[in-house]
């Protein structure tokens, strides 16, 4: 059976630092930034597919791991995860007691 | 505790060496990450959702006041100033970068401590029951033979490639603290009636996605073959477990599908084989080893202190405390003290830097510079005077760790989740803290009393969800978070897994289902001594279930 | 297969010939096959004149070689994926249940990494085609341990101390 295609929706590239392990996103100069809202977006499947073949180039070079698109929205990411990876965890982190 | 002599400390030195080497052979581009996952996986790092995590063993979850030192500031320099205590006894800290790493095992195994096969499909981790060493209840101290398992275990030659992960856990009490029949290997310690060492040996127990209890194999495994017997389990998973499919991979599948009556023969056969050779445990190897774990010179004192019981008697916060928090200790005079790291609100098994510091000077001075981990997510001070219990209750408030809530429905196990987890459904860390929020009240956690509440965010199980009296698993839902709910599980020697109660609740409504999970318990116990265990399994789950969903 | 294999600390000419299932076997010279054309042929295996060896892939027992195994002096695990590690079982039994003394070779995904495993689990010869892994052997590049906690099957190359049972030392 065939899946009916998914509409698409805007995508960005994001991946681990090999180094540093932090999350990062491709922005429209090909460097990998800490911040979301920097990345590139691609907003057709071609530009989708670009971007992904040049994040695995990254990977393959080194600089990255675990490259993968995600969905945005308004520019943000879409689901939970990557709105978790994006800005830590939703939880109070544990420091010196009051 | 074990102290390395000069050949452990070469064997940590080359590993970090070995580990160095390969870290560096991966940042240069030798290795590809495809190669190089197995290899960090083997000593404990992941990429997780935010960075690299660190697994550190601390193995049978013994530690001293040093190490837990080490640790702390491990915290400080290489991370965010906090670790977390997971449920197998290991210590895990989640912003570690790459490059950091070999300094980081350097810094481990200046005291004794490393990260070696915390992960991977390699022999894990050996726990043990937190109170080895200190219970009054148990034979003798399981460590040594625990000991003697890490030992056999670390860096196989045979068995660094298994179909999955397995993981082995050691008790020496009738009342099982250390979960043995959800392992893949659990070894009870007994005492046969001419007073000789032996095992009941269990195999094929775990959780994850297909939730088993073990299968007793040998009711009474002589100590001296210990290790033959547990290369023989090993070689036969090896061979035969399957590699087709990792969820079917666990040795718990390969016992399902052969049965019982055939894992045993194929066991017993290749025991056979390897029984009497080099692997045997002689009495003058245990003796060497057990004179490590030999209890710390205990000053003989009156089983009853004065001091104790007039201070518990004026104060009730410290008399509350001594009944969650303390259990009985073979020495007279001493008891056993857990530290929960479960303050009102606060993330399951956290501590900050600066609490083990104080933790650890605590454990210096008050317990013989002796500390456990258990796999509940807690500390403990294994060796306190109750003499010295209500200074050490005081000094454990001001750091924020005073909460009497040891086994109460507040003292919850909860996995790191979708906050930190990057095979999670769903977020655990909050709901705990909601749970413990909604229960804050002591009186209310005091009526309830024994109620084990345990949460992982997928179905890994790390939480321990399907042993729990109230076990509460996320799921993703078309991207929104749920919450299925297991009750009458249970992880001792009366093991059960969890059952299904019914649909899952979204994370505004889990917790007001607990909450009626629990306000039905309280109305249908027998007597206010009926634990919620108790009456679970009493009438089972249709009256949960009516309060739960028929409204 | 490369056309050379590691053993000793060095790599030496390969002798052997792995003639593929459809191809006739060499009229003389070391010769290995797969187990189940090994179990069909034995006897043209063990008339004609050269060493007989037998290749295992990864799930395949040893029912039916061990019957042979006076004749075979070359006994090839192939590790299809590093990370499946029957190979390893089945060398500590050839080894230490069968007492096979013959050459015990490790072939497909050998990797620098787990140089140290093999040699412990009774392999002696390593078939090596990743070029790193090639030219850390040859440079003698390879970290590995040294010291181990348990016997294993290399017992007569690997040292004992005097303090526990069960330790080893290898060079
Ligand atoms: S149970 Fe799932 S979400 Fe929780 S720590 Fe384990 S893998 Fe991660």
């Amino acid at each position: 059976m065939v899946k009916a295609a998914k509409p698409f929706r805007p995508v960005v590239a994001t991946a681990n630092d090999l180094r540093s392990g932090a999350v990062v996103y491709r922005d429209r100069d090909g460097k990998w930034s800490k911040h979301a809202s920097l990345a590139e977006i691609a907003n057709t499947q071609d530009a989708a597919d670009r971007l992904l073949a040049l994040a695995r180039a990254d990977h393959d070079a080194n600089i990255v791991v675990e490259p993968v698109l995600i969905e945005v929205d308004g520019g943000k990411p879409a689901t939970l995860r990557e709105r978790i990876r994006d800005t830590g965890p939703t939880i109070v982190l544990p420091g010196p007691p009051v | 505790m074990y102290r390395y002599d000069e050949f452990d400390h070469a064997f940590v030195q080359e590993r970090v060496a070995e580990f160095r080497d390969q870290v560096a052979r991966r940042l240069s581009g030798e290795l590809t990450e495809d190669q190089f996952k197995p290899l960090r996986l083997m000593n404990g790092v992941y990429l997780q959702l935010h960075a690299y995590m660190l697994r550190i063993a601390i193995p049978y979850g013994t530690l001293s006041s040093r190490q837990l030192r080490r640790l702390a500031h491990i915290g400080r320099v290489y991370d965010r100033d906090f670790g977390h205590f997971t449920t197998r006894q290991n210590l895990q800290f989640n912003w570690i970068r790459l490059e950091d790493v070999p300094k980081i095992l350097e810094e481990l195994a200046e005291v004794e401590m490393h990260a070696i096969q915390t992960s991977g499909n390699c022999i894990r981790n050996v726990t043990a029951d937190h109170f080895a060493g200190a219970a009054a209840d148990e034979v003798a101290d399981p460590r040594p033979y625990a000991e003697i398992l890490r030992q056999w275990s670390s860096l196989h030659p045979e068995f660094s490639f298994l179909p999955r992960k397995f993981k082995v856990a050691v008790t020496a009490a009738p009342h099982d603290r250390a979960a043995v029949q959800v392992h893949d290997i659990g070894l009870h310690l007994k005492m046969n009636e001419k007073g000789d060492r032996g095992f009941a040996v269990w195999v094929g127990g775990g959780q994850g996605r297909t939730p088993m209890v073990a299968k007793k194999v040998r009711d009474f495994l002589p100590e001296a073959n210990l290790l033959a017997y547990c290369e023989a389990i090993l070689r036969v998973y090896n061979l035969e477990g399957r590699r087709d499919n990792k969820y079917k991979a666990r040795i718990k599948i390969l016992v399902h599908e052969m049965g019982e009556a055939e894992i045993t023969r194929a066991v017993e056969a290749e025991f056979a084989t390897l029984q009497g050779k080099a692997l045997t445990v002689s009495a003058p190897e245990v003796d060497r080893i057990a004179r490590y774990f030999a209890l710390p010179d205990l000053k003989a004192l009156p089983a009853v202190s004065e001091a104790y019981e007039a201070a518990k008697r004026v104060d009730p916060a410290l008399a509350l405390f001594a009944k969650r928090n303390v259990h009985p200790h073979k020495v007279p005079g001493y008891g056993i003290l857990t530290i929960s790291l479960k303050p009102i609100g606060a993330p399951p098994g956290d501590a900050t830097s600066d609490q083990m510091g104080a933790i650890a000077d605590l454990a210096e001075r008050y317990s013989a510079d002796e500390l456990r981990v258990s796999h509940e997510q807690n500390l403990v001070l294994p060796h306190v005077k109750l003499d010295d219990i209500p200074v050490v209750f005081a000094q454990l408030q001001k750091i924020g760790l005073g909460s009497a809530n040891a086994g109460f429905v507040t003292d919850i196990i909860a996995c790191p989740g979708l906050d930190f987890c990057s095979l999670a459904n769903a977020r655990s860390i909050p709901v705990a803290q909601r749970l413990s929020e909604r229960f804050a009240d002591i009186d209310r956690q005091v009526d309830i009393g024994d109620l084990k509440i345990k949460i992982s965010g997928c179905i890994n199980a790390c939480g321990h969800h399907h042993v729990g009296h109230i076990g509460i698993l996320g799921v993703d839902r078309k991207g929104e978070e749920f919450y299925q709910i297991t009750l009458g599980g249970s992880g001792d020697e009366t093991c059960s897994i969890g059952e299904i109660v019914g649909p899952g609740f979204s994370s505004d409504g889990i917790v007001d289902a607990v909450e009626t999970v629990i306000e039905t318990y309280l109305k249908l116990r027998a007597s206010a001594d009926e634990p919620f265990l108790a009456t679970y399994r009493r009438l089972g789950q249709e009256p949960f279930k009516e309060a739960l969903y028929v409204r | 297969m490369s056309d050379d294999v590691f053993r000793d600390g060095a790599f030496h000419a390969e002798t052997w010939s792995f003639p593929k299932d459809d191809e006739k076997l060499p009229p003389s010279g070391p010769v290995a096959v797969g187990k189940a054309r090994f179990l069909i042929e034995i006897q043209a295996l063990r008339s004609r004149n050269g060493e007989i060896g037998v290749v295992l892939t990864p799930g395949e027992s040893l029912d039916g070689i061990v019957d042979h195994l006076d004749r075979i002096t070359l006994v090839a695990l192939r590790f299809t994926r590093y990370s499946d590690g029957r190979p390893y079982s089945i060398a500590r039994i050839l080894r230490d249940r069968y007492d096979y003394k013959g050459e015990l070779r490790a072939t497909g995904d050998v990797l620098r990494d787990q140089v140290k495993f093999l040699l412990r689990a009774g392999f002696d010869t390593l078939d090596v085609a990743h070029a790193g892994t090639r030219e850390a052997l040859r440079s003698g590049a390879v970290v590995a341990m040294t010291h181990h906690y348990q016997p294993a099957s290399a017992e007569t190359s690997e040292g004992r101390t005097s303090t526990a049972p069960w330790r080893r030392v290898s060079s």
